[in-house]
């Protein structure tokens, strides 16, 4: 199956053998070394560029800036922006509405991306199915601002729901409403939740579900101690990216809405010189995404991922 | 079958409904890119193909495309080789800390944008980097790593570590086995992880907005800004009309090479 190169197998008549080839001789001896080779360049980068930077964050949220210049005083040690967080109830109300929406929109997510996933994993045939995977595909590879874009135009005082509204003498939403980023997240999430959900599904043995009917369940016991504890961890998988990608966002929020959210928090106050507070700010969703992974783990949602 | 028709039918239409509300907002975005009117009012007075000229007569336009493409292409290179590399030292070996490992590769991607934007941010005004294209690579590559890693692991793990071995039993070394048996064992994977990190990196806007310096502008960072000024929306239609049909080229492709491409992060 594989063509050799110059070199026989008998090494005694060869010439020589060549740099490269001592090398891998050398390393093949020792797979610690080898191991060490292979990790170093992606843990180095990812401990200094991305853990470093993430230090370098925190650190700045204990130190003080000038309220003139907006600069940072390195190692001007101080509370003043963790104080200044505690004291004012609009963060506490942010992070309330951010974290609400997060769940929201997770749960709206879920609820939209069952029914397709399943038609998908077990109704649809073959060709059907596989139309139907590049048809949801097809939106997630959609640029995130477009979709945002789209649903501007759509929102807006002239746009097309207001005309599909105006015969029922409604007015259109305009682009100031909360419940706006609920639809707009939701939207742009979806796709993330459908596909594990579908491929969860189209692991569950057929059998399995026959075999609870046969036993006598019924369709709807079979869906809730069957179909579901075994799509679970995919349901968690699709939940990461709807749940901290909308943690996050401050686009959506701002473009479709008029209410602040965890993200705009942060730009606001980066953007006003204001960088402890959004620097310390920060440390929530860290804390609050990294908590949700290590549940996640632990779910099973990573090899569904 | 264990589903009762009437499930089915119901299933039938849900899913038609979901696919509605997943094409429709696009639909519309499509119509008004020929939209006689300055303003997006629906419906759309009349049709022009008026803009598509405006669009290519904007010099800002084929440079951010330009940027783009270049720092997605960078961003990709740098993470293939180190998301290999992570993914063959996990796969490969037994160690103390494996675990953890692919915690920290998700890291850059779970952690909202804005935090990476933020935290990359300061620590190049820290250290004194300018902000240029390079920071935006560099902000890019890191959270492409996971994708080009998720993507070579799920390879590995059912790439049977006989054919290597028995490459090793005919005298092939190190080096002729990863050339001749892993990598083309590898490579689709390799494809398909490329494209997708490609697809997050073109469409990344807000770790390119906090490491991006003023003058340097990629298409999302484009139309953002365009997107505040209302003279410019009937070009960003255009654009936007132009990126969805655009999103079409990586969906085929990952059809083409393979089964296992579902889509998020293999």
């Amino acid at each position: 199956m594989v063509p050799m190169t110059t070199e026989g197998p008998s090494l005694a008549s060869a010439p020589a053998p060549s740099r490269a080839r001592r090398v891998a001789t050398w390393l093949h001896a020792r797979p610690r070394t080898q191991l060490r080779l292979l990790l170093a360049a992606p843990l180095l980068w990812l401990v200094l560029v991305y853990i470093g930077s993430l230090a370098i964050l925190l650190l700045n949220a204990f130190w003080t800036s000038d309220s003139f210049t907006g600069k940072v005083n390195p190692f001007d040690w101080s509370l003043d922006a963790f104080v200044q967080i505690f004291s004012n109830d609009v963060y506490r109300t942010i992070a309330v509405r951010t974290l609400g929406m997060a769940v929201l929109v997770t749960v709206t997510a879920a609820l939209l991306a069952f029914p397709i996933a399943y038609y998908m994993a077990r109704v649809a045939s073959p060709r059907m199915r596989r139309l139907l995977v590049v048809a949801v595909l097809m939106p997630l590879w959609a640029s995130y601002l477009v979709k945002i874009f789209a649903w501007r135009t759509i929102l807006q005082g002239n746009g097309v729901l207001a005309w599909v509204l105006a015969p029922f003498g409604i007015s259109g939403p305009g682009t100031d409403e909360l419940m706006n980023s609920w639809l707009v997240f939701t939207y742009l999430w979806l796709p993330y939740m459908i596909l594990p959900i579908y491929a969860g599904l189209e692991r569950v043995p057929s059998s399995l579900l026959e075999a609870s009917a046969d036993l006598g369940a019924r369709a709807r016991t079979t869906f809730r101690r069957v179909v579901l504890p075994l799509v679970f961890p995919a349901l968690v998988a699709g939940s990461i990216f709807t749940f901290s990608l909308t943690l996050g966002d401050y686009i959506v929020p701002d473009l479709v809405s008029d209410a602040k959210f965890i993200g705009n928090v942060i730009y606001d106050n980066s953007a006003l010189g204001q960088f402890p507070v959004a620097a310390a700010y920060s440390m929530l969703p860290i804390l609050i995404v990294v908590g949700y992974l290590l549940v996640a783990r632990r779910l099973g949602a990573f090899e569904s991922l | 079958m264990v589903e009762s028709r009437l499930v089915r039918v119901g299933l039938r239409i849900a899913s038609g409904l979901v696919l509605a509300f997943l094409y429709l907002p696009l639909i519309i975005l499509g119509i008004f890119a020929f939209n006689e009117s300055r303003f997006m009012v629906w419906p759309p007075p009349g049709f022009t193909l008026h803009w598509f000229g405006e669009a290519l007569a904007n010099p800002a336009i084929p440079q951010a495309f330009l940027n783009s493409i270049i720092a997605a292409l960078a961003a990709v290179s740098i993470a293939l080789v180190l998301g290999t590399l992570a993914a063959m030292g996990v796969q490969r070996f037994e160690f103390f800390g494996r675990d953890s490992i692919s915690f920290l590769l998700i890291l850059p991607i779970a952690l909202p944008g804005v935090i990476t934007g933020i935290a990359l941010s300061t620590t190049f005004q820290t250290f004194g980097i300018d902000f240029s294209l390079m920071t935006i690579i560099i902000g890019h590559a890191t959270f492409c790593i996971v994708i080009a890693y998720n993507n070579v692991i799920a390879r590995l793990r059912r790439l049977p570590r006989s054919s290597e071995e028995a490459s090793a039993d005919l005298g092939a070394d190190t080096w002729i086995t990863f050339r001749k048996i892993t990598m083309p064992a590898m490579r689709t994977a390799l494809l398909s992880g490329a494209l997708l990190a490609f697809a997050l990196s073109f469409d990344e806007v807000i770790v390119t907005l906090f490491t991006a310096g003023a003058g340097t502008q990629t298409i999302p960072v484009w139309i953002l800004s365009a997107m505040q000024r209302p003279t410019e929306l009937p070009v960003v239609n255009v654009v936007a009309l132009v990126l969805i049909l655009l999103s079409i080229i990586p969906v085929y492709i990952a059809q083409r090479i393979g089964g296992d491409t579902v889509g998020i992060t293999r």
